[in-house]
This record gives C-alpha cells, sequence and structure tokens, in this order.
C-alpha cells in the first residue's frame, strides 16, 4: 500500500467528456511531479483523407470529424476554401451561416451545461442521477436543447451532420416564411436560458484562478462566431492566415496528440471563458445584463466558472438568432459559384470550445494538396495540465476519491471535444 | 403519447464501418417504403446517438425500434440481438457517461426517469467488428442486413 503521501491517481475513463480519453497525475510529498493527459488524435487521418479529394468537399468531410460540433467543422472547412478561392459570399448568405452557428452554440452549451457540468457541481454522478431527482432541471435543458436542433434541422437539411451547407453557401436558403415559426420556438427557449444563467450563478465555484493567455476571435461590432481576427488578452493580435505563424502544435513525449502553444510565448486557452473576456463588449444588451447579474466581471479567469460563461452564451446565440430571423431577406441565389485556383486558404471560426483553425492548399483544378486542421481541445491540453498541476498540489490533503472527482471536474471545465482530437482517455492520480 | 406514431430509429454513423448498419438498414427500409404497406405511416429515422436527440425521436411514440450495431469480443460478428425495454434499463452505465459514450441503455434509463419512453421499446442489434474510419460493412455484418430489416417491418406491423 502506498504511503498517503506518495501516491498515483488513474482514472482510466474520463466521466462526461465529449468523447474518451486519460489522466495521470503522479505526486511525491508535497510535489506534484507528473500530469499528463493522454490523448490518441484521429484527426490527421481526415487531413490525410482530404488530400486529394475536390475542395468542394471539406465542409461535408470534416462535419463528420465530431457529431456535437459538425457546423463548426463546415463553418471553418468553407471560409478557409472561400479564402483560397478568393470569394465572398453575399451578406444574407452569411447571416445564415451565423444563425446555423448559433444553433449548435446553442445544442453543445446546453448538452454540456445540462447533462455534463451541472452534476458536478450539484454532487450528482451523472445527469441520469440529477434527472432522477430534478427532472424539472433536466427537461429545461432538453427543451433549450431542441431549440438548438431545429435551427441546425431547418437550415442544415438535418439535425446530425448537416448536409445543406456548401462551398460558397448553401444549398437552398429558407424563405422568410419558413423561418418565422423558428422564431416563435426559440423565444421560451431565450427565457429558458435567461433562468440558466440565474440557476448557474447560484453554484458553488471553487476559488481558483488561472493566468493562462487567452485567445479568441475578435470581430468588432459583435460576439464572434463565424468570423474575425485573432486577439490574445497580453495584445497579441494576427489575422487568421498567419495562425500557423502564432500558433506552434509539438509533439509531447507521453502522447500521440500535438500540443499547441503560443511561438515565443507558451500556453493558451481558448474556448467560452476566453471569448467573454476579449469580446464581452459586443454580447447582446440581453446577454450583457444576464452576465452583469449574474456577477462575471470583465473577464473569466476561474475556469469553474466557465459554465456561467456558456450559459450566457446561449442567452447571446439565441437573442442573435432571433435578430437574424428578424432581418432576414432571401439572398438571390443560395450559393455564389466558388472557381478553384492555385492557392492556400485558410478559416477559423468559434466553435463552441474555441478557435477552430482550417488551412487548406489547392491546386489550379481545385484538388487539395495539402490540409491542416487544429482543433480547440488541442489547443487547451497544456492549460488543462497546468491547471490540474495547480489545482492537485493546492488539495493534497483530500482523498484519492475526492481529488479524483475534482480532478475530472477541472478537467470538465473546458467542455474537452476529445473526439474532435482524441479518441480515448483515463485518468491516473499516482502518489509515491 | 400518440400510441399509433411508429418510429424506427438507426443508430450509428455511415463513416465507421459496421457502425454504419443502423442507418444501411433505414436506407433499405426506406427503399421499401412505398411497396410495403406494414410500412405505412412509420417515422424511419437516423440517429449518432446522442442521448438527448434519440430521446426526443422516440418521445410520445407507441413503439420505436432501435437498430444498432454493437461491440462484443469481436468474435460473432453478424449475430443478431433483440433486447426489449426491461433488459435495455439493466444496462444503464451511470459511471460512463460522456454524451459520446452514453449507452443506450443509459440514454433508456434517462428516458425514464424523464418519463419520456415510448409505450413499446425494442432493439435490433447486430454485433460489429470493425468500428475503425471507413465506408462500407463487413461481410458478416451486412449479410445481417435483409433479416433486420424484415424483422423491423413485422415489428411495425404489430399494432
Amino acid at each position: 500500500m502506498s504511503h498517503r503521501a506518495d501516491r498515483t491517481l488513474d482514472v482510466r475513463s474520463l466521466a462526461r467528456v465529449e468523447g474518451e480519453g486519460a489522466m495521470h497525475v503522479r505526486v511525491r510529498g508535497d510535489i506534484v511531479e507528473e500530469v499528463r493527459l493522454d490523448i490518441y488524435e484521429p484527426p490527421r487521418f481526415f487531413e490525410a483523407l482530404l488530400r486529394g479529394r475536390r475542395h468542394t468537399e471539406p465542409p461535408d468531410i470534416t462535419a463528420r470529424i465530431c457529431g456535437i460540433c459538425p457546423v463548426a467543422y463546415e463553418m471553418s472547412a468553407c471560409a478557409a476554401i472561400e479564402d483560397a478561392c478568393g470569394v465572398v459570399v453575399d451578406p444574407a448568405v452569411a447571416d445564415l451561416r451565423r444563425l446555423l452557428y448559433c444553433g449548435e452554440w446553442i445544442e453543445s452549451h446546453t448538452l454540456h451545461i445540462y447533462l455534463l457540468h451541472a452534476p458536478d457541481f450539484l454532487g450528482y454522478p451523472s445527469a441520469l442521477e440529477m434527472a432522477k431527482d430534478r427532472r424539472d432541471l433536466v427537461e429545461r435543458g432538453l427543451a433549450m436543447k431542441k431549440a438548438g436542433n431545429e435551427i441546425v434541422e431547418l437550415l442544415g437539411g438535418r439535425a446530425i451532420h448537416p448536409v445543406n451547407v456548401r462551398v460558397g453557401g448553401f444549398y437552398r436558403t429558407p424563405s422568410r416564411q419558413e423561418l418565422a415559426p423558428l422564431r416563435d420556438k426559440l423565444r421560451p427557449a431565450l427565457d429558458q436560458a435567461l433562468e440558466t444563467v440565474r440557476w448557474v450563478s447560484g453554484f458553488d465555484f471553487p476559488d481558483f484562478q488561472h493566468d493562462h493567455e487567452l485567445l479568441a476571435l475578435v470581430s468588432p461590432g459583435r460576439y464572434p462566431l463565424e468570423s474575425g481576427a485573432v486577439a490574445t488578452t497580453a495584445g497579441l493580435t494576427f489575422p487568421v492566415g498567419r495562425f500557423e505563424d502564432h500558433i506552434i502544435e509539438e509533439q509531447v513525449p507521453h502522447s500521440t496528440a500535438l500540443h499547441a502553444r503560443l511561438a515565443g510565448r507558451g500556453r493558451y486557452a481558448v474556448g467560452p471563458a476566453a471569448r467573454y473576456t476579449l469580446n464581452r463588449q459586443w454580447l447582446s444588451p440581453l446577454a450583457l445584463e444576464a452576465a452583469d447579474a449574474a456577477g462575471l466581471g470583465a473577464d473569466c479567469r476561474n475556469p469553474y466558472r466557465s459554465i456561467l460563461v456558456r450559459a450566457v452564451e446561449i442567452v447571446y446565440a439565441l437573442d442573435e438568432a432571433i435578430r437574424l430571423i428578424d432581418r432576414y431577406e432571401p439572398p438571390e441565389r443560395p450559393f455564389v459559384d466558388v472557381p478553384p485556383r492555385e492557392a492556400v486558404g485558410y478559416g477559423a471560426t468559434e466553435a463552441p470550445r474555441g478557435i477552430l483553425f482550417h488551412r487548406y492548399g489547392l491546386d489550379a483544378d481545385g484538388l487539395i494538396t495539402s490540409a491542416r486542421i487544429v482543433p480547440p481541445t488541442s489547443q487547451n491540453q497544456a492549460s488543462i495540465e497546468d491547471d490540474l498541476r495547480r489545482f492537485v498540489g493546492s488539495r493534497l490533503d483530500l482523498d484519492d476519491e475526492r481529488l479524483t472527482w475534482q480532478c475530472e471536474q477541472a478537467i470538465r471545465n473546458y467542455d474537452p471535444c476529445i473526439s474532435c482530437s482524441t479518441h480515448f482517455l483515463d485518468l491516473t492520480v499516482e502518489r509515491r | 403519447m400518440n400510441a399509433g406514431r411508429r418510429v424506427v430509429i438507426g443508430v450509428g454513423n455511415d463513416y465507421r464501418r459496421d457502425d454504419g448498419f443502423g442507418p444501411l438498414v433505414i436506407a433499405g427500409l426506406t427503399g421499401r417504403q412505398d411497396d410495403d404497406p406494414r410500412l405505412s405511416g412509420v417515422d424511419l429515422r437516423v440517429s449518432d446517438g446522442e442521448p438527448t436527440r434519440l430521446i426526443d425521436l422516440w418521445t410520445g411514440a407507441g413503439l420505436a425500434v432501435i437498430i444498432d450495431a454493437v461491440l462484443d469480443d469481436g468474435h460473432h460478428a453478424g449475430n443478431r440481438h433483440e433486447l426489449t425495454l426491461d433488459a435495455l434499463d439493466e444496462l444503464a452505465d451511470t459511471q460512463s457517461a460522456s454524451s459520446h459514450g452514453i449507452s443506450l441503455g443509459s440514454t433508456v434509463a434517462l428516458g425514464h426517469a424523464l418519463g419520456r419512453l415510448p409505450g413499446r421499446l425494442v432493439v435490433l442489434a447486430v454485433s460489429g467488428a470493425e468500428f475503425g474510419f471507413g465506408q462500407g460493412l463487413t461481410p458478416p455484418v451486412a449479410a445481417a442486413v435483409p433479416a433486420v430489416v424484415e424483422r423491423a417491418c413485422e415489428l411495425v406491423a404489430q399494432r
């Protein structure tokens, strides 16, 4: 039996994260010697799969990477291909894309809050156990999520892996009459989202602050979803086309997953807290009011409070979706032609979990010669490990079971979509 | 509940080899729907298995038939299984609950806790062999498609 001060904690299958992975923590005395988030990363298969395919294919192919955020993959792929081909879509098409993306944010954030993260704060091992006691809460979450599903299904053609998105726009765009009933469904969901912010703001958040550099798209005048330049809390700004000059992905010894860092700077974090901190002023008045009432300040550096930012972002997404529907005028054509040319194109959008970067090289016939995808979770890995290192170091008095629980919760703060970046996750905490 | 509503849901991903079994059975049923009176009025759907969407699909139905590929020891590819609601409820796994990994049993248990189960729930499953990236079923799993299509037709015909 290991000494109390020398211990290893292993979680071989992390619960309530998107996908599967592993964590290992080794403690010797009062020193946290090692923290590893082990990830096996399939997207590289997709990058290889894309080479030699037509420039029109990445939205459909990459949407299959994840069932939770397929719209993000479609949007980043379209942005990159259209950048390569020098095409700008009709403003009404751009609005529809933003509306579709709102649907995905609503779905993804609601799923995370109600089924994956809230049970941590309320002391339940799972959403199932929470539903047995608080059916009303889970029902509210499901109703909100359904509102997001409705948007994705109407604009995307189906709720999972939407098929209506194409390079240059959509295969078919809806009429005003088709969108009108959707508005009626979003209105009650907005009220439920405001209730969600009030509910989540009453949670007991552990006292914990990180010092990660935060990175998000910034699009002055509106909260970032489908476009913007890259900015960080340390004042670094660069266009999406320079992403690979500033973001370095590298192998780490313990994992086949790549870790991302800012060149010459180090770890950074993406996601709702980064978006909020860099773009708070561009929230809609209603979302900003909800954020203020919930006690969210100018920035969010306590990762446990990310659930609160997600709740505010659901309010924003619903509010924005209603605004977009109200002003919608169908475009003359559902898409613009995107003739290929030999070029490299870059695209980045704000997936629910943070920036998703795509880069494609095309030849003159429109065949893809190179592809690169940088998902948000791989960008957050180093920050998650740093959080865990500091978190464990300040809580060594906890028994293994409690410490393991809190470590898993710390990982869930980032809503890691390991399916996007990994295939399997286990947790080990080792004390020696 | 609309006791007359019948839904057949194919769960899976046709870009993950044998996981495409459910969607392929739905494609088979869709191809038959105009000619087979047993399928008249039956709602044929595909799902990735995400629990909230699955619950939405069967909520209010009198009968839901789920078609899915399952992973067992890998040595019985193509074997067919038929499970009813009681058997599924016992499979609930509260410890392994990523939203991607929530088992069908846990989804049923969640539906039960929410009072959102169909009147009757039947799962037609087949043991798969390959679940990696790629299209196309392995031969023994593909061979099971016609029998499961026919069994789904029989089930929805039992009013």
